[in-house]
């Protein structure tokens, strides 16, 4: 079960730093990928070792999988739309809204 | 490993079921009329909210689906609040839908009533899988809502930063809930408090363990709330948002956070709320953000030129105050939490649909346009000064007692615990905190009422927005003077704290 929990811990990291260094939007994007799917790892494990007995967590990681999907849908739209005002998609584009 | 089916109530659930429907058919009547549909798919949105209000009525209380669905009186009281706020949105938008997005109304409206409903899931949720699809379909159409304004760059700018911090938010609050599931095998709330407690007499490691589950929470929380330092988004997106949007993020969505908090952390980690439990004690951590939100909300609107960022941070500000009364744990805490949340909805989305007009008109925002506005359009300008008077706090308007219902259940709960005496110092900073509010509430009044000329704008309003100006006024008026039936109906939220 550790290392499991191990694995889902260091692809979390993994995506929490990319969501913080990326400089470009899809890389933030696939950043985030990672972090949900950390914690499908986490909550398959925990159905396995914690709660053999139902399926709540399997169930649980299916629609995260859906959310995130659905997320990423959305994201990439508005990446779009990114792209289509300014001809590219780093962040450093963002610098209207400030105080 | 047996898999059986929760029994299966759609009684319960017809009021969301009913708003979805609806919103689907307002986007099916905006495209079969070729999208020449006018005005009637914004009245019709208004129409379908308005039933879903009876509905919710008709639905009563009950459970369906397990836990997943469940209608106890917090649900029903804030199912009404989030119908006004989003009855309130769309009543604010008939002046944009005409002239910036003629083509997409029917999207707009659907998206809105979508967003809506998922708020409803989730205050009827008592289970952390439905918690969390009911805030995922909460925020998924409103990142869309954001960036609606397709070629304008401010807009889209603040729909990317909103994507990318909500769905990060949404990413530690799940990986949160991950560990809260690992560590009592159950998603029930009820259930999973029970086997916490459990292990937590078995084992005192569990103490440690706890600990980040619960930071991870606050932070994906503290995000949605946008409670310092969580709250950098807030101004940036509320700024390029359509600005009836921005209304109903600082309304909807911020009660649907409130929501959250009180389920995942009062409801189910109630017993770490006390400083006993030293290393995850949560309240204290809730109640730095919340200090942080009074302090930093307040002090940044002062210096704002731009009203929908003022409005922003005055909105940071009172999350902070709503904040406090959610710290206190006892049976004047949550109802002092949904009364503040129900006063809170009627000033800010009357403040916002001024807004509304008056960007419409002048085509900017900044607070100087304000000036002079008392001479060519008395009406808004006088309601403009009574919402600011009510966010501000000032006697016989609703947001004076609403602070006050907050703050004496912070010092009631203070005064039974003789561990939380910190209560009575974020009380303190409450109180003054107040203070400087007044200051940039109050610049708005004088902007408009003693600028030196009259202004060159005489604002003209659709009607949905006018009356949406005069909900707002009676409701601030008619709870300032009169608060009784609502306090009745609140009192029950804190059922949970009476067992």
């Amino acid at each position: 079960m550790v290392q499991y929990l191990t694995l889902a811990a260091i692809l979390f990291s993994i995506g929490l730093f990319g969501v913080i260094t990326r400089r470009n939007t899809i890389g933030i994007l696939m950043s985030l990928e990672l972090m949900f799917n950390a914690a499908n790892i986490n909550l398959v494990t925990f159905n396995k070792f914690i709660a053999p007995e139902t399926l709540t967590g399997q169930m649980f990681a299916i629609f995260v999988v859906v959310v995130a999907a659905a997320e990423a849908t959305v994201g990439l739209a508005i990446v779009l739309l990114v792209y289509r005002n300014w001809r590219g998609i780093s962040t450093d584009n963002f610098s209207i809204l400030k105080w | 490993m047996n898999l059986q089916l929760p029994e299966y109530s759609l009684q319960v659930m017809s009021p969301e079921i009913f708003l979805f429907v609806w919103a689907l058919l307002v986007i099916t009547f905006d495209l079969i009329t070729k999208r020449k549909s006018g005005t009637a798919v914004g009245y019709m949105t208004m129409l379908g909210l308005a039933l879903t209000g009876a509905f919710l009525f008709q639905a009563g209380y009950g459970r369906g689906f397990g836990m997943m669905f469940f209608n106890d009186p917090m649900a029903i009281f804030f199912k009404v609040i989030f119908l006004g706020a989003a009855f309130m949105a769309v009543g604010s938008t008939f002046g944009i839908t005409e002239k910036r997005i003629v083509n997409h109304r029917g999207e707009f409206y659907g998206l809105i009533l979508m967003s809506t409903v998922g708020m409803m899931f989730l205050a009827s949720s008592q289970e952390l899988l439905s918690l969390y699809i009911g805030l995922e379909l909460t925020t998924i159409p409103l990142y869309v809502l954001v960036s609606f304004f397709k070629d304008d760059k401010k807009s889209v700018e603040s729909g990317i930063k909103y994507l990318i911090v909500g769905a990060l938010s949404s990413a530690l609050l799940i990986y949160g809930i991950s560990f809260l599931y690992g560590l009592s095998g159950t998603t029930e709330i009820n259930q999973m408090t029970i086997n916490i407690a459990i292990t937590h007499i078995q084992n005192e490691t569990l103490g440690v363990a706890l600990l980040m589950p619960i930071m991870l929470l606050l932070a994906g929380i503290g995000f949605k709330l946008a409670l310092p330092p969580f709250h950098q988004w807030a101004p940036d997106v509320y700024e390029g948002a359509p600005t009836p949007i921005a209304a109903f993020l600082s309304v909807g969505s911020k009660a649907a956070g409130i929501v959250a908090f009180s389920k995942i952390m009062v409801m189910g980690l109630e017993v770490f709320h006390s400083p006993v439990m030293a290393p995850n004690d949560w309240g204290m951590m809730v109640a730095l953000m919340a200090a942080g939100a009074m302090v930093w909300g307040n002090i940044a609107a002062i210096r704002q030129t731009n009203i929908k960022r003022m409005l922003a941070f005055s909105s940071i500000a009172q999350a902070g105050y709503i904040m406090v009364g959610m710290l206190a744990m006892n049976e004047y805490g949550q109802s002092s939490v949904g009364f503040y949340m129900f006063v809170y909805m009627f000033a800010n989305m009357g403040a916002f649909a001024i807004v509304t007009i008056v960007e419409d008109q002048t085509g900017s925002c900044e607070i100087s346009t304000f000036s002079g506005l008392s001479k060519s359009s008395p009406f808004f300008s006088a309601a403009m000064a009574i919402f600011m008077l009510s966010l501000a706090g000032i006697p016989p308007l609703a947001g004076f007692f609403a602070k006050y219902y907050v703050f004496a259940a912070a010092i009631a709960h203070a005064g039974q615990n003789n561990t939380t005496g910190w209560l009575y110092w974020l009380v303190g900073i409450g109180l003054l905190t107040t203070v400087f509010a007044l200051y940039y509430y109050a610049n708005i009044i004088k902007v408009s009422y003693f600028g030196k000329e009259a202004s060159p704008f005489k604002l003209k309003a659709p009607l949905p927005a006018v009356i949406i100006i005069v909900i707002g006024l009676l409701g601030v008026f008619g709870f300032g003077l009169y608060p009784e039936p609502i306090i009745d109906f609140a009192s029950n939220l804190s059922d949970y704290f009476k067992r």
